[in-house]
């Protein structure tokens, strides 16, 4: 029973913790249908960031403050990639995600950068007796307001036309909608989030590095497949929700795996797996049922 | 009587300067009159599609003017345009966003042309507004506001958006064989539907069709493409009095048979 329950106390604060990638990627890949692959730069920029700012000095808060206005800079800059200079939306996405691996490093000044001995956002959770329940608390107090707040942004009258670019492109733009400015403007928020995430991440586990953003994109669609899966989300609301638990059901899954055994780093190809069986399971399932109805079975 | 749409000596030529250089659009002008409901006919690659975008800003054009109610918007680009025009697409599908809802997309419809801010999407106001208006269909789409469009058939569908496209009431509606890619029964629904909406409200208005009867049916007047030219128009009596088996007798070499009897694969 201590370990199940430890699994679930781990997956729960980590899920959490990178709900917002999840949330984020809710944005670019569903609500613009846009394959954005910044994500993995823009969050350890975000991390780099605010770690930066912490060890010069500064209030932990002004550092995340600033992760996510940068975090929103990289955003916009794929997409300006991708609707100015007409680059491809991939490629538009590992452009500045290679780009950002250098201004990370520049930002840190290293590759590392430890904060155990600094103040951060998580220094008041240190003497709390339930210091766990305090974190889990603060991490969804920041989630859900975030989730809330983008699905009240998203039946606003800039939020529907934001929905309706992903949709069907042509018809806003029949409808006076200037797609490109929504696209940029949708880029940014999406990793302004993930920026966040990066930013809470870093204080959380106690350092900086230019490698926690690997993979990021990865997990973050697995995440959201597997919310949507148990979820049947339709509604705004309920693709968001979708994406908090699928970040925790992830989670739950590597927490599990590892338990079980896997080594560390098979991380990244398990959970490589686990997405290409999930967008891959309809075609599986629909080539069976064809040969299958072809033998005339 | 006042011109809506005025288009003067247009030109526009895809892939310039490579083997597959096409001239679509060959010197043609066009005045338009406020309230005037204009029928175009032509076969495949003719120039109709062409020359609806180049009239909505879809394409800028190689030569020539486009104004509309008086304003010259050759160059202005589509979502700045937007605010004149209504326009309706073959595919049902390009005319709605189907993952969102009927109220939804007919708010995104009302706010046609006008900056959208922060404020709450549908409100009561217009949910009670919308129902009145999808009644006119006949449809019961009235008690399914909230339903997501993807629940629609291609003919609800296409019938949402002729609402859409008419609500804010533009200057110029332009359809483009809005009912080519549906059944003959609801084709038929469709086109009396828009024929309604275009006569009460006094659209100007072109309609792009493959189906000869339509052109001749409705409408003050009719044009004929060929080649990226007008090869004749015309109006009043002499269009009144036109019947198919005319238009085939003077013209027939002129359109393929595909023209005449069943529906393209582009226009």
């Amino acid at each position: 029973m201590e370990i199940l329950s430890g699994i679930f106390q781990i997956s729960l604060e980590q899920g959490l913790a990178y709900a917002l990638v999840a949330l984020g990627i809710v944005i670019s890949f569903r609500i613009l249908a846009f394959p954005d692959l910044t994500v993995d730069g823009s969050f350890v920029l975000g991390g780099a960031a605010v770690a930066r700012m912490i060890v010069l000095g500064y209030h932990p808060l002004a550092g995340i403050v600033l992760a996510i206005l940068i975090g929103f800079a990289a955003g916009c800059a794929t997409g300006l990639l991708n609707t100015r200079l007409k680059i491809n939306s991939l490629l538009a996405g590992i452009l500045i995600m290679t780009i950002l691996y250098s201004v990370n490093l520049r930002v840190m000044g290293r590759s590392n950068t430890p904060l155990l001995n600094y103040v951060t956002v998580f220094t008041p959770f240190e003497q709390m007796e339930s210091r766990w329940l305090s974190v889990v608390l603060f991490f969804a107090l920041v989630v859900f307001a975030i989730k809330f707040l983008t699905d009240l942004f998203l039946h606003t009258q800039f939020g529907l036309a934001m929905r309706a670019t992903g949709d069907n492109e042509q018809m806003i733009r029949t409808l006076g909608v200037n797609t490109d400015n929504i696209t940029v403007f949708g880029l940014g928020i999406s990793n302004a989030f993930v920026a966040l995430s990066g930013a809470l991440v870093a204080q959380h586990q106690g350092f900086a590095d230019i490698g926690m953003g690997i993979g990021m994109i990865v997990a973050g669609l697995a995440a959201i497949i597997i919310g949507e899966t148990l979820l049947r989300a339709k509604s705004v609301g309920m693709m968001t929700l979708a994406a908090i638990l699928g970040s925790f059901i992830y989670r739950l899954i590597i927490t599990i795996g590892l338990w079980l055994g896997l080594a560390p780093t098979d991380l990244k190809m398990a959970t490589g797996a686990m997405v290409i069986l999930a967008l891959g399971f309809p075609a599986l399932k629909k080539g069976k049922e064809e040969r299958l109805h072809l033998r005339g079975i | 009587m006042e011109k809506m749409v005025v288009v003067e000596n247009l030109k526009k030529i895809f892939n310039r300067n490579t083997i597959d250089e096409k001239v679509a659009i060959d010197g043609i002008g066009l005045e338009v009159q406020r309230g005037a409901f204009i029928t175009v006919i032509g076969s495949n690659g003719a120039g109709k599609t062409t020359l609806l975008n180049l009239i909505a800003g879809t394409h800028l054009p190689d030569e020539g003017k486009v104004f509309i109610d008086g304003r010259e918007v050759t160059l202005l680009p589509e979502h700045r345009r937007a605010k004149y025009l209504g326009r309706i697409f073959q595919n049902p599908l390009m005319g709605t966003a189907s993952s969102m809802t009927i109220e939804e997309n007919l708010f995104m419809a009302e706010l046609r042309g006008r900056s959208r801010g922060l404020s709450w999407g549908v409100t009561k106001r217009q949910r009670k507004q919308y129902k009145e208006l999808l009644k006119i269909l006949g449809l019961g789409l009235e008690d399914r506001l909230s339903d997501g469009v993807s629940l629609l058939s291609g003919g609800q569908r296409q019938c949402l958006t002729l609402l859409m496209a008419t609500l804010s009431l533009p200057k110029l509606l332009l359809l483009d064989e809005h009912t080519a890619s549906l059944d003959p029964k609801t084709a038929e629904k469709v086109i009396d539907l828009t024929d309604r909406i275009v006569r009460e409200n006094e659209l100007t208005t072109i309609m792009i069709t493959h189906n000869m009867n339509q052109a001749i049916n409705f409408g003050d007047r009719m044009i004929m493409l060929h080649e990226g030219k007008i090869q004749f128009d015309i109006e009043g009596k002499e269009k009144k009095h036109l019947t198919v088996e005319e238009v085939v007798k003077r013209f027939g070499e002129k359109l393929e048979d595909e023209t005449l009897l069943c529906k393209p694969v582009e226009g």
